[in-house]
């Protein structure tokens, strides 16, 4: 072992209100991941299947905050990752999730379990075991605060990998014409 | 056209009576904007354009231009400034771009690209404002709406209709359809109006034209705003075309 060898960077992601696109845009790095590897190793991320977040150098949030054990996970990666990306566009300005947010939850909840006419006995969910939904999404910047945002429905591969190797180079990352898109 | 003033240190030339934003988009110089369009009256509203002229702030669009002005548009400090507004506009309406027509195509957009938004960075208001649908051939959708009055001036200046209006003040000023019962299809509006051609975000929208453009191909993939000489032409070319 080279004792001088610099440690590997922790990372951590999650996804919250989102659809996990944005993580299959981190793996459409492909092949770079394994050069990835060598400067970081994952903590919690469903790439790794670890379900607690330790103390990381980053994190890497997709997805809004739509309910109570979002703004939980959110505040955890907050308080355990030094450095915040938001990844996407629902983490970065809620996206679709967010579409809801001009309808009242009362109506949604009625809407989606009462008034199918297939379920004549539908009830609305109410296992304590179920996080509670929020009135409103809302994007990441709103609950805590986020150092980075990589915006796109979901953010092409090379946004990412540019983002990811600038912060390790210790450069503030910017995406420039191309990189940067809301779609 | 001898008189010149200078823009970010080089000479542009100007005709008597021009606005700063005008000599530029005339010159084919830069300087974000979002309510002016070469064909109209300027409005004055979005600020964007906002240049610093001898060192204090003005909005280009409505500033005459005067022979020897030292006019700074592209700093830092400018650019963080009109961040800001553009910021704004986007947490004040519904600006979902991944279901909107216009993405790609939108000034709105290409303008927070080119200013490096990559986040809203305000509390969004996510208000409710329900689309018309109500006309045959054109799309309302009040969501995306910058109040930029250019279908309001292209409406009453060309077509001589007045079929849009901005109604009410302040944080309640939103665009309405002119007609008694306030619905698009009461108008006497067009698609072929040059009201249906003027809309820089994805309001006033053309039905069954929906993502014709593939990604990759559109007005704004494939060159940044502020490397198009006429984005507002350019745009119109693509409104205009199958119409």
């Amino acid at each position: 072992m080279d004792g001088t060898a610099p440690r590997k960077l922790k990372v951590a992601t999650t996804s919250l209100a989102g659809c996990f696109g944005c993580h299959m845009s981190i793996l459409d790095i492909d092949e770079r991941l394994f050069a990835l590897l060598e400067k970081v190793e994952f903590d919690r991320s469903p790439i790794t299947d670890i379900k607690e977040v330790g103390q990381c150098d980053l994190g890497i949030i997709e997805g809004g905050v739509c309910n109570a054990e979002n703004v939980e996970v959110l505040r955890e990666f907050r308080r355990r990752c030094k450095v915040l990306i938001a990844l996407g566009a629902c983490a970065v300005n809620g996206g679709l999730p967010a579409q809801r947010n001009t309808l009242s939850l009362p109506l949604i909840l009625q809407e989606v379990y009462r008034s199918e006419p297939g379920a004549r006995y539908g009830l609305i969910p109410n296992d304590p075991e179920l996080p509670l939904p929020l009135n409103k999404v809302h994007p990441l910047h709103e609950v805590v605060r986020i150092d980075h945002f990589i915006p796109g429905c979901p953010p092409p591969a090379d946004a990412i990998w540019k983002v990811l190797t600038g912060l390790l180079e210790g450069k503030e990352p910017a995406l420039g014409h191309g990189l940067i898109h809301f779609d | 056209m001898n008189a010149t003033f200078t823009l970010d240190g080089r000479p542009v030339a100007f005709s008597e009576g021009q606005t700063i934003l005008q000599a530029a988009v005339a010159a084919g110089a830069y300087i974000p904007h979002l309510c002016f369009h070469p064909d109209f009256k300027p409005h004055g509203s979005c600020k964007v354009c906002t240049v610093k002229v001898g060192g204090r702030h003005a909005a280009s669009c409505t500033t005459r231009a005067t022979a020897g002005a030292v006019v700074e548009s592209d700093t830092p400090e400018l650019n963080a400034e009109r961040r800001a507004l553009v910021q704004m506009l986007f947490v004040e309406g519904n600006h979902f771009c991944p279901s909107c027509e216009k993405s790609g195509d939108c000034k709105l957009q290409a303008t927070a690209y080119d200013l490096g938004m990559s986040t809203p960075h305000f509390d969004h208001f996510y208000p409710d404002r329900p689309v018309d649908a109500s006309h045959p051939d054109m799309l309302l959708d009040f969501n995306r709406c910058i109040l930029c009055s250019l279908c309001v001036r292209a409406s009453r200046d060309v077509d001589g209709k007045n079929v849009f209006a901005l109604a009410g003040r302040g944080i309640r000023t939103r665009l309405i359809a002119n007609s008694r019962t306030g619905r698009l299809v009461d108008t006497s509006f067009s698609h072929q109006d040059k009201a249906a051609h003027v809309c820089p975000v994805g309001v006033i929208l053309h039905k069954r034209r929906g993502f014709e453009t593939p990604f990759g191909s559109r007005v704004f993939d494939r060159k940044p705003i502020s490397a198009r000489a006429d984005s507002t032409a350019e745009i119109a070319a693509v409104e205009a075309d199958g119409s």
